[in-house]
C-alpha cells in the first residue's frame, strides 16, 4: 500500500482508515484524519520535507512522518 | 483594573490574525508580563467595550489545539483550567480564519466543551469573495450555539460587533458543550470520569487526565481518582484519537449546511507564489538575495542613528560632568551609568532594523517557506528548519535569537540551536572588528574594486556562520539527549504585512533586548567602573607619584593628567586583575592592558573599544575612533620594540572575539531558557576554550 511519501507532485490520495493509530495527535488535530483528501504540492530537494494540503490545511511534514501515513490513490 | 472588568481570553490558531485583532481591540493599552513560573510572555491589554464596560484582554499563544506540544501552548491549557475567580477568563474569544474554518473549529469545539461562555470571531472575511466562500451566518450561530461575528481585523471591520457580543455573552453567561464526547466514544468510561467531581465539566476532567495538568483547586482525593484513569495509556491515546475524529465529523456536518466554497471563483495566487518561493532552485536563490538585502540595509540604515546616539551620550556625560558637583556620585553617573546606558541604546537601531525585516517576512507567510526549504539541510547539523530564524536574528543580538528557539518542539534540535547561536556575528562584535581591521588591514582595493577591509569583515561573518554549523554538527553527533521529535509546519497563505503588527513586533523584540541584555550590561558597567576607579595604596598615591616625577620630566599639565589616569588604571583593582591574567594571555600575544579590556568586555563585547580608550588615556572630550585608533597604532610592545597591535595580535584578538562568549547577558538567557546552570556553563567554557586555542594558534603561526 502506498503512503503520502509515494505521491507525485499534484497527485491526490485519501488517507486510509488503518493509519489512524500511527498519525501523531497533533497532525490529526491539524486535519490529517482518515478519509481526508491529501494533495502533494511541493517537494524540497531530496524529497524531504513534503509540502501537502490535507483536508484544506497546508502543511509541511518530514518524510519520516509521510512514510507512516498510508493512503489510497484515486484512480 | 476594576472588579467589573470582563476578563477575556483571546485564543486562536497561528496565522488567523489573532494579533491583529488584539491590537485592534487594545490599541496602545497593552503590556507584556510573565506567567508565574514560566518564561512565556503574557500579553495583556484593556479594551473599552462600551461607555461603562471595560475588558482585560489576554492574548494567549497561538495553538491548533488545547492539547499542548510546546511550552507556549501549555499556557493556553493552564489558563483555561483555572478556577480562580481573579484569573480564570469570563469570556473566551476564539479567532478563526475564514479560509481554514474547518481546522479552526476543532480548537473552538474543544473550548466550547469546557463550558465557558465563548464568542467566535471569523476573521479575514474581506477575502471571502476572492476565495469563493459563502457562509450562512444565522444557521452557523444556531448550529454552533454561540455568538459568531464576521470580522476583518486588518480593515477594522466588525470590531464594535465583537465588543457588543462579548458583553451579551458575559451577561447571558450560558455555556453548553458542542461535541459531548462522552456518549460517542465509551459511555461507561466517561460516565465514571464525570462522577469524580461535580465542579468541573467532563471535558475539563478529561484534559486533566490526558495532559496531567491539575488546577490548584482540585482536591487530593479527586486527583487520585483522576490518576487512576491514566494507567491504561494506550486506551487514553486511542480515545484522544477517536475524540479528534469525532470532532471533525461533527464540524463537517455543521459546515456542510453553512459553509460553501465555489472553487471556480477562487484565484490561486498562493499556488503561483509557492511555485517560485518553494522552488528547489529559485527558492534558494531568492532566499539568498533576501538575506543579502537584509544585511546590506542593516549596515546602511543603522550607521546614522548609531553615530547620533554615540554623540548624544558623550554630550550628556560631558554636560553632567561640568554641571554637577565633583564627587564619587558624579563619577558613577558620568563614567559608569551614562556610558552604560549608552552602550545598550547604541544597539537598538541594528536590532530594530533586523527585527523589522524578520517581522515582515513572518507576517507575509514567507518565513514558513524558508523553514520548508531549510529543514533538510539544517537537520544534517542536528537542527531544524525553524533554526534558521534564530541564526539570522543572532547577527543582531543573541538574546532575542535564543528566545526565538522556543518554536522548535524537539528539545535536542532546540538545544543545539541555542548552543551555536552565539557563534553568529552579533552587532556588539562590530565595533571590535571595526577598530582592529582599521589597525591591521591596509585600506586598499584588490582586483581594483574589492575593499580589502570590507572583505575581511565579510570573512569574519562567514567564519561565524561556518563555525556555528560545524559546532552544531559535532554536537549533533556527540550529544546524547533524549528527545522525541515531530515536525509539522503550517504553510499559511501569503498576505501583505500589517504595519501595526510589524510595529508592535519590533517594539516587543527590541524591548526584550533592552530589558534582557540591558539590565546586565548596565549592572556590569557599574561594577567595572567601581573596579577601575578603586585600588590599593599605589592607586591612591598615583597623583602624588606623577606630580613628584613631573618636575624632572618637564611635562605640561595635560601630560601630567594623562599619566595620572594611566597610573591609576594600572593600579586599580581591574588593573591588578589584568596583570594577574597576563601570563595566561601572553601566548595569545596580549599584555595586561588588553587583558583589562578582555575582562571588562564580558559585560558586552563593544566595551573593549571604550576600555582601550581609557587605558591609552584618550581624553574624555575627544573620544572618537580615530584618536583611539591613533593611540592604539602608536602603542609599542616593550619586549620587541614593535607595534603592540601588529598583524598577529590583531588577528588573534579578532579570532578570540569571534569565538569567546564574551557576553554576560547571553549566559543569563541561556540559563533561563535551558532551566539550569549546566548548558550555559558548558557553553561558556567550551567557547572560551575554543577561543583560546584558536587565538593561540593564530598568533603563534602568524608571528
Amino acid at each position: 500500500m502506498s503512503t503520502i511519501a509515494d505521491l507525485h507532485k499534484g497527485e491526490i490520495g485519501y488517507i486510509s482508515e488503518e493509519s489512524l493509530d500511527v498519525i501523531p495527535l497533533k497532525l490529526l488535530e491539524m486535519g490529517c484524519i482518515p478519509g481526508a483528501e491529501v494533495i502533494l504540492i511541493q517537494l524540497a530537494p531530496l524529497k524531504d520535507p513534503l509540502y501537502i494540503c490535507v483536508n484544506g490545511s497546508h502543511l509541511a511534514i518530514r518524510k519520516e512522518t509521510a512514510d507512516l501515513i498510508k493512503i489510497l490513490k484515486s484512480e | 483594573m476594576s472588579k467589573n472588568d470582563i476578563k477575556v481570553a483571546l485564543i486562536g490558531n497561528p496565522n488567523t490574525g489573532k494579533t491583529s485583532l488584539f491590537n485592534q481591540l487594545t490599541g496602545l493599552n497593552q503590556k507584556v508580563g510573565n506567567y508565574p513560573g514560566v518564561t512565556v510572555d503574557k500579553k495583556e491589554g484593556t479594551s473599552k467595550l462600551s461607555a461603562t464596560q471595560n475588558a482585560i484582554i489576554t492574548d494567549l499563544p497561538g495553538t491548533y489545539s488545547i492539547n499542548p506540544t510546546s511550552l507556549d501552548e501549555s499556557i493556553v491549557l493552564k489558563t483555561l483550567l483555572k478556577k480562580d475567580i481573579k484569573e480564570s477568563p469570563d469570556v473566551i474569544l476564539v479567532v478563526a480564519d475564514v479560509e481554514n474554518l474547518k481546522r479552526n473549529l476543532l480548537l473552538f469545539s474543544q473550548i466550547k466543551d469546557l463550558e465557558i461562555p465563548t464568542v467566535l470571531a471569523i476573521n479575514m472575511v474581506d477575502q471571502m469573495h476572492r476565495k469563493g466562500i459563502s457562509i450562512d451566518l444565522s444557521l452557523l450561530k444556531k448550529e454552533l450555539n454561540t455568538e459568531v461575528i464576521l470580522i476583518s481585523a486588518r480593515k477594522s471591520e466588525g470590531i464594535d460587533e465583537i465588543k457588543e457580543a462579548i458583553i451579551r455573552c458575559h451577561i447571558a453567561a450560558k455555556a453548553s458543550p458542542l461535541c459531548g464526547i462522552d456518549h460517542k466514544i465509551d459511555p461507561d468510561y466517561f460516565h465514571k470520569l464525570k462522577e469524580i467531581s461535580p465542579n468541573y465539566s467532563l471535558y475539563e476532567l478529561w484534559l486533566m487526565v490526558t495532559q496531567s495538568n491539575f488546577p490548584e483547586t482540585i482536591t487530593k482525593e479527586e486527583k487520585e481518582k483522576l490518576l487512576s484513569f491514566k494507567q491504561d495509556t494506550s486506551k487514553l491515546k486511542k480515545y484522544q484519537h477517536k475524540e479528534t475524529i469525532y470532532r471533525y465529523q461533527e464540524i463537517n456536518k455543521i459546515l456542510k449546511k453553512t459553509y460553501i466554497v465555489d472553487k471556480t471563483k477562487a484565484t490561486d495566487l498562493r499556488g503561483r507564489l509557492d511555485k517560485i518561493f518553494t522552488h528547489r532552485i529559485f527558492g534558494y536563490v531568492l532566499f539568498s538575495l533576501i538575506l543579502l538585502v537584509i544585511f546590506q540595509s542593516i549596515f546602511d540604515l543603522a550607521s546614522v542613528p548609531m553615530d547620533l546616539i554615540d554623540g548624544t551620550f558623550a554630550q550628556i556625560a560631558d554636560f553632567a560632568k561640568s554641571n554637577l558637583p565633583k564627587g564619587v556620585l558624579t563619577d558613577l553617573l558620568t563614567e559608569g551609568i551614562i556610558p552604560g546606558i549608552g552602550g545598550v541604546i547604541i544597539f537598538i537601531p541594528q536590532i530594530a532594523i533586523l527585527f523589522l525585516f524578520i517581522a515582515i517576512l513572518e507576517e507575509t507567510g514567507y518565513m514558513s517557506r524558508v523553514v520548508f526549504l531549510m529543514d533538510k539541510i539544517m537537520r544534517r547539523f542536528g537542527m531544524n528548519g525553524k533554526s534558521v530564524i534564530p541564526l539570522i536574528s543572532g547577527t543582531a543580538c543573541a538574546i532575542p535569537a535564543i528566545m526565538a528557539t522556543r518554536t522548535i518542539s524537539s528539545w535536542k534540535e532546540r538545544l543545539i540551536t541555542i548552543l551555536v547561536t552565539p557563534f553568529t556575528t552579533c552587532s556588539a562584535r562590530l565595533p571590535v572588528y571595526a577598530i582592529l581591521i582599521a589597525l591591521i588591514i591596509p585600506d586598499i582595493k584588490i582586483f581594483g574594486f574589492l575593499n580589502l577591509q570590507g572583505l575581511v569583515l565579510l570573512l569574519l561573518y562567514a567564519l561565524g556562520f561556518a563555525s556555528a554549523i560545524i559546532a552544531a554538527y559535532i554536537l549533533h553527533k556527540t550529544l546524547k539527549v533524549e528527545s522525541k521529535s515531530f515536525f509539522v509546519v503550517e504553510m499559511p497563505n501569503y498576505k501583505l504585512p500589517s504595519i501595526k503588527n510589524v510595529f508592535f513586533e519590533v517594539v516587543e523584540k527590541t524591548k526584550a533586548f533592552v530589558f534582557g541584555a540591558g539590565k546586565i550590561i548596565l549592572a556590569l558597567s557599574i561594577v567595572l567602573w567601581f573596579l577601575a576607579s578603586n585600588g590599593g595604596s599605589s592607586y591612591k598615591n598615583a597623583q602624588k607619584t606623577v606630580v613628584e616625577n613631573a618636575a624632572y620630566q618637564h611635562l605640561n599639565e595635560d601630560e601630567i593628567q594623562q599619566k595620572i589616569a594611566s597610573l591609576k588604571l594600572e593600579n586599580s583593582y581591574i588593573g591588578m586583575l589584568g596583570k594577574t591574567i597576563e601570563p595566561v594571555i601572553r601566548p595569545l600575544g596580549y599584555d595586561w592592558k588588553i587583558g583589562i579590556a578582555l575582562i571588562t568586555s564580558f559585560a558586552a563585547r563593544e566595551v573593549f573599544v571604550g576600555t582601550l580608550a581609557t587605558i591609552y588615556s584618550v581624553e574624555a572630550d575627544d573620544e572618537n575612533t580615530s584618536t583611539i585608533k591613533e593611540k592604539m597604532a602608536s602603542e609599542i610592545n616593550p619586549d620587541t620594540g614593535e607595534k603592540r597591535f601588529n598583524f598577529p595580535v590583531g588577528m588573534s584578538l579578532m579570532i578570540f572575539y569571534a569565538f569567546a562568549m564574551q557576553c554576560m547577558a547571553t549566559f543569563a538567557i541561556v540559563k533561563r531558557e535551558t532551566k539550569g546552570w549546566k548548558w550555559p556553563l558548558i557553553q561558556l567554557f567550551g567557547l572560551a576554550f575554543l577561543a583560546y586555542i584558536s587565538s593561540f594558534l593564530t598568533y603563534q603561526i602568524l608571528s
